[in-house]
C-alpha cells in the first residue's frame, strides 16, 4: 500500500538481446506511436504545395522558413509564457497545499482523520469536466474569469486528490523513531515537518509536481472557457486558433504544432522516470 | 511499488514510547495547539477543494432546475423539465446520440486497449536492450496534449491526405472513406485516435505491474514444466489483477469525460449532427456557447451522476481490495 518513488531495481535480471520477435514487436509498437509525430515535425519542413502533391514523402527540398515564421511570431511566445506561468503557478499551489494536507493526514492522530481523507478522494470518483459549467459561472462571479488565477486555482483543486493519495502513504512510511529523535533534539512537530520530512520527501514531491505541471501544460477545456481574452491564451488554445485561422496553410499548422509540442516532449524525456513512477504510485494507491 | 512497510510501521506507531514533553505546557494547551496545526495545514486545501470542485456540482443541480440565460439570479423555475420535459435532454435525439457515443468510446477503449496493451506488455516483459528508449517512445502519445493529437490526426486524415495516400500505396485504396466527414464513420475515427493516444498509458501501467511480479515465481513455474503461455495465464496474469482493475477504473472515468480530442478533430457541423458528440462536447455547445445555462447544467448533472454511480459501484465491488487505505477507511 505504500507508494515509494525510489527508482526500482531495474537490473534484476541481466540484460539480454531478447529474441527477434520481441524486437520486431517493440519496433512496430514504437513506430506506430511515434510515426505521426515524425510526420508532423517533418511536415513543417515542407511547403503546403509539396504536401498536397505528395502527402506522404520526405521534405524535398527542406524549407526552413515555415518554422522561422512561427518562431518570429510574438503571439507564439506570449502563449509559451502564458502556459509557463499557469503551469508553474498550478504546480506550486498543488505541492504546497497537497504536502501540508498529506502531512496532517499521515502523521497526526485525530477524530475525523479518515473521514477527511475520504472527503478528498471523492474528487477521484467523477470527471472534472462534469463541473466545468457551474465552475465557469462561479469564476465569473468571483471576478476570476479572464485571469491567470481563474485557471490556476481550479487546476490546483482538481489536482489535490491525486496528490494527497500519492503523498500520504509516502509520508506515513517514515518510522516514528525519526519523529521521536527529532523531538528529543527539541524540534516540535512543525520543525520535524519542515526540517526533516520535507527534504526526505523530495522524490515524491517531484513526482506530484511533474504530474501537476504536465496536466496544466496540456489542459484545454478550462482555459478555453475561462480565458476569453486572446492575449492570455495558452499553447493548446493557440494551436487550435492557429489551425482555425490558417486552415489552408497545412505546413504552417504542422510547424506550429510541432513547436508547441516540443516543450512537453523535452520536459517529458527529462522527467519520464518521475511521471511513470508517479503513475505507478497512483495505481498502487 | 508496494512494500509491506506501513502495516509494520503503523503497528509500531501505536506502541511507541511516550514522547518527552517540554515541561510547563499543559495538556489542554498542547491539544489546542495540535488542533491549530491541523486546521492551519489542511484548511487551505479543504477550502480550495470544496469551493472549486464540490460546490460547483451542487450549484449545477440547482441551476439545472431553471431556464436561465446566465445573468442575474435564475428565476424561471422549470422543475425537471431540462431532464425529462418535452425539450429535455432525454428527449433530444442528439443528446441520446452523445450518450451512445460515450458508450462506444467506453466499451471500445476497454475491449481494444486492454487486450492490446496486455498482449504487448506480456511479450515485452523482459529486459531487452533498448527497453528504456522503447518506453519513452510508446509514452509519447500519452504526453502530447489532446489538442496536439487532435490536430495532428485531423491533418493526417484529411481527404486525399497522408492516411489515404499511404492506404493506396499499400493497395488498400478501397478502404479510403470520409474519416472525419462521413457521419457514420467519424465516431470510429475518434475511437481510433483515442486508442492511439491512450494504449501507451495502459501499456506502461501493465509493464510497471509486471515489473513487480517476482521473477522467482515464473522461474519456479518454468522449472515445474509450465509452458510460456501457462506461466503467463496462471502465474503472471493473476498477479496483475489489481493493476488491470485500476486501469479499467481510470479508463472508464476518462471515457465518460472525453472532450478535447473530439472538440478539436471533428468539425462542429459533424458534431451537431450527433455523429461525434459526447456528453461533454454537447454540454459545452449548449451551456456555454448557446447560453442555455439551465439546460447545460442538467447535462452536467447527468454526466456527473453516470460517472459517480459507475465509479462507486466499480469501487465497491471490484476495486475494494486494491485501494484499501486509499479510497476506503484505513485503521491507523
Amino acid at each position: 500500500m505504500v507508494t515509494t518513488t525510489m527508482p526500482q531495481p531495474s537490473q534484476r535480471r541481466p540484460f539480454s538481446w531478447g529474441n527477434p520477435l520481441t524486437y520486431a514487436l517493440a519496433l512496430a509498437v514504437a513506430a506506430i506511436s511515434f510515426a505521426p509525430v515524425i510526420y508532423v515535425i517533418l511536415g513543417g519542413f515542407r511547403t503546403t504545395g509539396q504536401i498536397a502533391a505528395e502527402p506522404a514523402a520526405l521534405p524535398d527540398p527542406w524549407v526552413w522558413s515555415t518554422y522561422a515564421n512561427v518562431i518570429r511570431q510574438s503571439k507564439f511566445w506570449a502563449e509559451v509564457l502564458n502556459s509557463t506561468l499557469i503551469a508553474v503557478g498550478t504546480t506550486l499551489g498543488v505541492v504546497v497545499l497537497g504536502v501540508c494536507a498529506a502531512f496532517v493526514l499521515s502523521r497526526y492522530k485525530f477524530r475525523g482523520r479518515e473521514a477527511l481523507y475520504t472527503y478528498f478522494t471523492i474528487g477521484l470518483l467523477f470527471p472534472a469536466a462534469a463541473g466545468i459549467l457551474p465552475l465557469y459561472l462561479l469564476l465569473r462571479d468571483l471576478d476570476l474569469a479572464n485571469s491567470y488565477l481563474g485557471v490556476i486555482i481550479p487546476q490546483v483543486a482538481f489536482q489535490l486528490p491525486i496528490t494527497i493519495v500519492i503523498l500520504r502513504p509516502f509520508l506515513a512510511a517514515f518510522p516514528a523513531e525519526l519523529e521521536d529523535a527529532a523531538s528529543i533534539d527539541g524540534a516540535d512537530r512543525l520543525g520535524f515537518f519542515w526540517r526533516i520530512l520535507l527534504p526526505l520527501s523530495r522524490p515524491a514531491l517531484v513526482t506530484v509536481a511533474v504530474l501537476a505541471f504536465v496536466a496544466s501544460w496540456n489542459s484545454f477545456l478550462l482555459p478555453l472557457l475561462v480565458l476569453q481574452n486572446e492575449s492570455m491564451h495558452t499553447l493548446p488554445l493557440g494551436v487550435q486558433n492557429f489551425s482555425a485561422e490558417h486552415s489552408q496553410d497545412t505546413a504552417g499548422i504542422l510547424a506550429f504544432t510541432s513547436l508547441a509540442m516540443m516543450p512537453a516532449l523535452l520536459f517529458f524525456s527529462l522527467a519520464e522516470r518521475q511521471i511513470v513512477g508517479g503513475l505507478q504510485g497512483a495505481v498502487k494507491g | 511499488m508496494t512494500t509491506t512497510g506501513p502495516t509494520v510501521l503503523a503497528g509500531r506507531a501505536d506502541a511507541r514510547p511516550a514522547r518527552p514533553r517540554p515541561t510547563g505546557t499543559s495538556r489542554a494547551a498542547r491539544t489546542r495547539r495540535k488542533w491549530y496545526e491541523i486546521i492551519g495545514l489542511t484548511g487551505p486545501a479543504v477550502i480550495v477543494f470544496t469551493v472549486f470542485v464540490l460546490a460547483p456540482m451542487a450549484f449545477a443541480v440547482y441551476y439545472s432546475l431553471y431556464r436561465w440565460s446566465g445573468y442575474g439570479w435564475p428565476t424561471e423555475f422549470k422543475g425537471l423539465d431540462n431532464y425529462f420535459g418535452e425539450y429535455g435532454a432525454f428527449k433530444d435525439p442528439i443528446f441520446l446520440d452523445a450518450l451512445r457515443n460515450n458508450a462506444i468510446i467506453l466499451v471500445g477503449s476497454l475491449v481494444i486497449q486492454g487486450p492490446l496493451a496486455l498482449g504487448i506488455a506480456l511479450l515485452l516483459n523482459r529486459n531487452f536492450r533498448g527497453r528504456s528508449v522503447f518506453r519513452l517512445l510508446v509514452f509519447v502519445p500519452y504526453v502530447l496534449s489532446e489538442v496536439t493529437v487532435g490536430i495532428m490526426w485531423q491533418l493526417i486524415l484529411l481527404r486525399d491526405g497522408t492516411a489515404d495516400s499511404v492506404l493506396q500505396s499499400l493497395g488498400l485504396g478501397d478502404l479510403v472513406t470520409g474519416w472525419l466527414a462521413d457521419p457514420s464513420v467519424v465516431i470510429w475515427t475518434m475511437l481510433f485516435i483515442l486508442t492511439w493516444k491512450y494504449t501507451g498509458f495502459a501499456l506502461i501501467l501493465f509493464l510497471a505491474g509486471l515489473a513487480n511480479v517476482p521473477p522467482e515465481l515464473t522461474e519456479a513455474a518454468a522449472i515445474d514444466g509450465a509452458s510460456w503461455w501457462q506461466t503467463q495465464r496462471h502465474v503472471t496474469l493473476p498477479m496483475l489483477g489489481s493493476t488491470i482493475r485500476i486501469w479499467i477504473f481510470l479508463s472508464m472515468i476518462g471515457s465518460l469525460q472525453v472532450f478535447d480530442v473530439i472538440w478539436v478533430a471533428s468539425s462542429p457541423a459533424v458534431r451537431s449532427l450527433g455523429a461525434s458528440n459526447t456528453m461533454a462536447t454537447y454540454m459545452v455547445d449548449h451551456g456555454f456557447n448557446s447560453r442555455e445555462w439551465g439546460y447545460g447544467n442538467a447535462v452536467a448533472v447527468i454526466l456527473f451522476v453516470i460517472s459517480f454511480v459507475a465509479a462507486v459501484v466499480f469501487q465497491r465491488f471490484v476495486l475494494r481490495r486494491d485501494v484499501e487505505g486509499a479510497l476506503t477507511t484505513r485503521k491507523g
